[in-house]
């Protein structure tokens, strides 16, 4: 696949949790290469669309189509050896393990030594060990983490957690990596930091990233392509400069016309 | 390709140094950096000269792999037209490739020219167009975007190589007019097809080099003016480098790790100079961040740093101690007195008695060598500090504890070595005695000067400054003023332009009596007076955590800073110090009259907030003597309190005022003791070696 084949689409993808419609109607895609950002207000369908991306939720209608084929129903553990990492927006990293153990984990997909081996550490399962290492290795120079290399992840301040997390996602080789809120709770320093690693890891390990963010401003310098979502609708889908200066949106991040849920519904549809 | 002048004309076979390696009985004959490359390579070819932790495990080059990669990136700056006398700034930190490119632009007679990574743009920019620097070796984007910031004021400079090429695609379509990009591995790897081509290529150049050329533009950081390049020859730092290597015993067993800035003298004579003259591996830590960790890691035999990072280290070791265990706890201290009685006795070949000799082997079992080896000074055979003045309690503390830890005084100016403390003569408050070859005297003024092989060729392009700091016979001003103690040991007192005079004659220096001063925990920071006065006077600003601590073991309540600045039993401990300090003062000829007679405890922190400290929290005394004058008067008068009124900046930025009644004590003041008739010694000390 080359940069700019579309990697995933979405077609007209519907989901709902009882009476709540978290998202109505969407279809969009990514294409390979590039940074593509989901933005939107709080509850807007953001989180749904990622989780209906990566599998983990199954809309009740629409497809979802990855490498040129139709998804049916999949295992989590089968996504994950589909080719797409994620990371989340209140850290999921096992807090006991180190930095190290942590992104080894990130490997799990790719090992094939069976249990016999890793038990004995002899033959397939050492090879692999070491070769999992370094490409680790790599990805910790690569993040410049190695000072907190053999720290457990439950004493790192928050903005070092993420990172570490990103370095999980990393390790995994995905086709596709989704950043879940990459920049939440950091501060301006740290957001800048997490800015650089996310355009390097697009430059340098040629990754096709999509990622969800609240704040307007970071994903505007970072995305290729912006799409809104608003209400669990699509409100908004172009490059960064048409969705800033796109009435709807301003109107849907500034809340003008929102008054109650149903004036907001009505506004969009006219 | 190459420029008029350039020396590799007519190739002079004949001298070329590849023919050099003899057996391991040569003498030590190299004159210049890639000429004691070439004998490296070839005497130590398969010991290590230096390793990097890179992706988690440790990487050596020996000696013979050094050299091709330096030959190579050599030749590589040659295929892009370096040529002699050009300089190459180099911007970055302790990676392998830094220290490559600088022996390597020496290899074609160019000069290289460290910069402090860390400084800004502007700074940059002026050295960079200072040194008229026509080629940048720079370790990645972040050092690449400042140069490009100022590219504008830059004309000179034609390329910039680059060791780190991540986040810089696209880049080199982007460089201003006249500029470009290199790959440092690009570079090499022509310069390697270039050598397999003519594997003579750099001989000439090396060859046609001595001792006598321009080795390295040093900036001096400066705290007033703008930064001096200090120029130095390849004499000037490979004969220090190697007296001091023999007078210590360095040998091409040493590990150091090279953690120091590059731009700094002291890396460049420790991991370049020294490391070449004695053969020795220099270690890169993985990233600025993991150094302590490398530390252990290495374990050096010789190793340096300034005072503070011993400070930060005893502090850390004490405050961790604190949350150990109660046996724990009472075992560290108790053989920490055994080690305070005789360690350092027995470091230094004194003789001890033989049960407290027992009690120092089993301490050593149980604390000094698992302590030793959390701090990564198992190994460490010599380490020095320099800089500033090193607190005695933290000097002999890692002294009881067995390492051999002594100090030196240098400058940039000197290529380091000034003064250095011989085994067995090392004490907290001298320098030590003069360095190989290195003369020393007390001008009239109480300025120290020198004169040795060390001695710069003079700053670049600064005849004015050259001349108010080197004398026509090569005598060069330090700016620090000092005095010889009766063993002819060096003792700096004070930059010679703080000190003044008292009123009743007598020496009065004002940063000496304040480090005295701020030795003790308690005490945080000191101000004294006493240009032109009766007397000398002091404000004290006490440590509000080793107070708070010390009041809270002796049922001390207090509120506040201010309450807690004006008890009568935190006066009563602060006037025992500076009693103490007295004492100290009294036996020493000089400074007897500057014995501290009165003094305050100021109701505030000096704060770099209310501009009374630099931010990097030295004392503004123009400030000080400005705002607090009331206090000063009071300190010369007879009164026992002062009144004063303190505007203050909260830390959120709101301002507000302080009122406090302080008190002013008297201090008891000593007379010489009975036997000081030991008089202070201030004389030329000829080179001792």
């Amino acid at each position: 696949m080359t940069a700019g084949d579309i990697l995933l689409s979405v077609k007209n993808i519907s989901l709902s949790f009882g009476g709540v419609q978290a998202l109505s109607d969407i279809s969009g895609d990514i294409r390979s290469g590039e940074i593509r950002a989901i933005i939107g207000p709080n509850g807007a369908g953001k989180s749904s669309m990622l989780n209906v991306i990566n599998g983990f939720y199954h809309p009740q209608q629409g497809e979802v189509w990855f490498c040129g084929e139709k998804r049916g129903a999949l295992k989590p553990f089968e996504i994950a050896r589909q080719g797409i990492a994620r990371t989340f927006q209140n850290i999921a990293l096992f807090k006991g393990m180190s930095t190290l153990d942590n992104i080894m984990t990130g490997r799990i997909t790719r090992m094939r030594a069976n249990l016999f081996q890793q038990a004995l550490w002899k033959g397939k399962a050492e090879r692999e060990e070491i070769e999992h290492r370094e490409r680790v290795e790599h990805i910790i120079d690569f993040l410049e983490i190695q000072s907190i290399r053999k720290t457990p992840v439950g004493k790192l301040p928050y903005g070092l957690q993420k990172r570490v997390e990103l370095g999980r996602a990393l390790a995994a080789d995905a086709k596709l990596l989704l950043l879940d809120e990459p920049m939440a709770g950091m501060n301006l320093e740290e957001k800048e930091d997490m800015c650089r690693f996310i355009i390097d890891v697009n430059a340098q390990f040629g990754a096709t990233i999509a990622l969800i963010e609240h704040d307007m401003g970071v994903v505007m310098d970072l995305a290729d392509r912006v799409m809104v979502l608003d209400y669990g609708r699509k409100i908004a889908d172009d490059v960064p400069e048409v969705v800033r200066n796109d009435q709807t949106v301003i109107d849907a991040y500034l809340g003008v016309v929102h008054e109650t849920a149903d004036d907001s519904n009505a506004a969009v549809e006219s | 390709m190459t420029k008029p002048g350039d020396s590799s004309g007519p190739a002079r076979a004949d001298v070329a140094p590849a023919a050099a390696p003899a057996p391991a009985t040569a003498p030590a004959a190299a004159d210049t950096f890639p000429k004691l490359l070439l004998d490296n390579a070839a005497q130590l070819a398969r010991r290590p000269a230096l390793r990097e932790k890179q992706f988690g495990i440790w990487q050596a080059w020996t000696w013979a792999q050094m050299k091709d990669e330096i030959f190579a990136f050599a030749a590589g700056l040659r295929g892009i037209d370096f040529a002699a006398r050009d300089k190459l700034a180099v911007i970055g930190g302790n990676r392998p490739r830094m220290y490559w490119g600088m022996t390597a632009a020496q290899c074609l007679r160019g000069i290289p020219v460290p910069v402090y990574q860390d400084s800004v743009a502007a700074e940059m920019a002026f050295i960079l167009s200072h040194a008229e620097a026509r080629f940048v070796l720079a370790e990645d984007q972040e050092q690449v975007d400042k140069v490009l910031e100022v590219a504008a004021q830059l004309p000179h400079v034609e390329g910039i190589i680059v060791d780190d090429m991540r986040g810089l695609r696209g880049y080199d379509k982007a460089m201003p007019a006249g500029k470009s990009l290199h790959d440092f591995a690009e570079v090499q790897q022509r310069g390697r097809e270039a050598l397999a081509h003519d594997p003579r290529l750099l001989e000439a150049s090396i060859a046609d080099a001595s001792g006598g050329d321009v080795a390295i533009f040093l900036y001096t950081s400066g705290t007033t003016g703008r930064p001096k390049g200090v120029v130095l020859t390849h004499d000037n730092i490979i004969i220090t480098s190697r007296n001091a290597g023999v007078r210590d015993g360095l040998t091409a067993d040493e590990e150091t790790l090279s953690y120091l800035p590059l731009a700094w003298v002291g890396d460049n004579i420790f991991s370049c100079g020294q490391a070449y003259t004695s053969g020795f591996c220099i270690n890169c830590p993985e990233s600025e961040h993991t150094v302590a960790q490398d530390l252990r890691e290495i374990g050096p035999t010789y190793y340096f740093a300034p005072p503070r990072i011993f400070e930060n280290l005893l502090t850390t070791v004490m405050i961790r101690m604190e949350d150990a265990g109660r046996i724990k706890r009472a075992l560290f201290h108790y053989f920490l007195e055994v080690a305070r009685r005789s360690g350092a006795r027995i470091l230094n070949r004194e003789p001890v008695a033989a049960w407290e000799r027992f009690k120092y082997q089993l301490g050593d079992a149980l604390i000094y060598a698992p302590l030793k080896n959390t701090m990564g000074f198992s190994r460490i055979r010599l380490a020095y500090t320099a800089g500033e003045a090193i607190g005695p309690e933290i000097f002999d503390f890692y002294r009881a504890l067995g390492i051999n830890i002594k100090q030196l005084y240098g400058q940039t100016e000197a290529a380091v070595f000034i003064t250095m403390q011989p085994d067995r003569e090392v004490t907290a408050d001298s320098v030590g005695v003069p360095a190989p070859d290195v003369e020393v005297k007390v001008a009239d003024d109480g300025e120290v000067m020198y004169r040795g092989p060390g001695v710069f060729q003079g700053y670049h392009k600064n005849e004015d400054e050259t001349r108010k700091t080197k004398t026509a016979d090569g005598w060069v001003k330090t700016g620090d003023a000092g005095i010889f103690d009766a063993r002819g040991h060096l003792k700096i007192i004070d930059r010679a332009r703080d000190v003044g005079r008292l009123q009743g004659g007598g020496m009065f220096a004002p940063k000496y009596l304040e480090n005295k001063l701020k030795f003790f925990p308690h005490i945080k920071e000191a101000v004294t007076f006493g240009d032109a006065r009766d007397y000398v006077a002091a404000f004290i600003n006490i440590d509000l955590d080793a107070v708070g601590n010390w009041a809270e073991r002796n049922d001390i309540a207090f509120a506040s800073y201010q309450e807690l600045a004006a008890h009568a039993q935190v006066y009563g401990m602060i006037a025992r110090h500076i009693e103490q300090v007295n004492r100290d003062l009294a036996a020493d000829e000089r400074l007897r009259n500057s014995q501290i007679k009165r003094f305050l405890i100021l109701h505030k922190e000096l704060d770099p907030d209310d501009g009374e400290l630099t931010r990097t929290r030295k004392v503004r005394r123009a400030t000080i003597v400005d705002k607090y004058a009331k206090l000063i008067d009071a300190l010369y008068s007879d009164a026992t309190h002062c009144h004063i009124r303190t505007e203050v900046t909260f830390e959120d930025g709101r301002s507000g005022a302080i009122e406090a009644d302080l008190e002013i004590r008297d201090l008891q003041t000593f007379p010489a003791p009975a036997d000081a008739s030991a008089s202070t010694v201030n004389a030329v000390n000829g080179g001792v070696s």
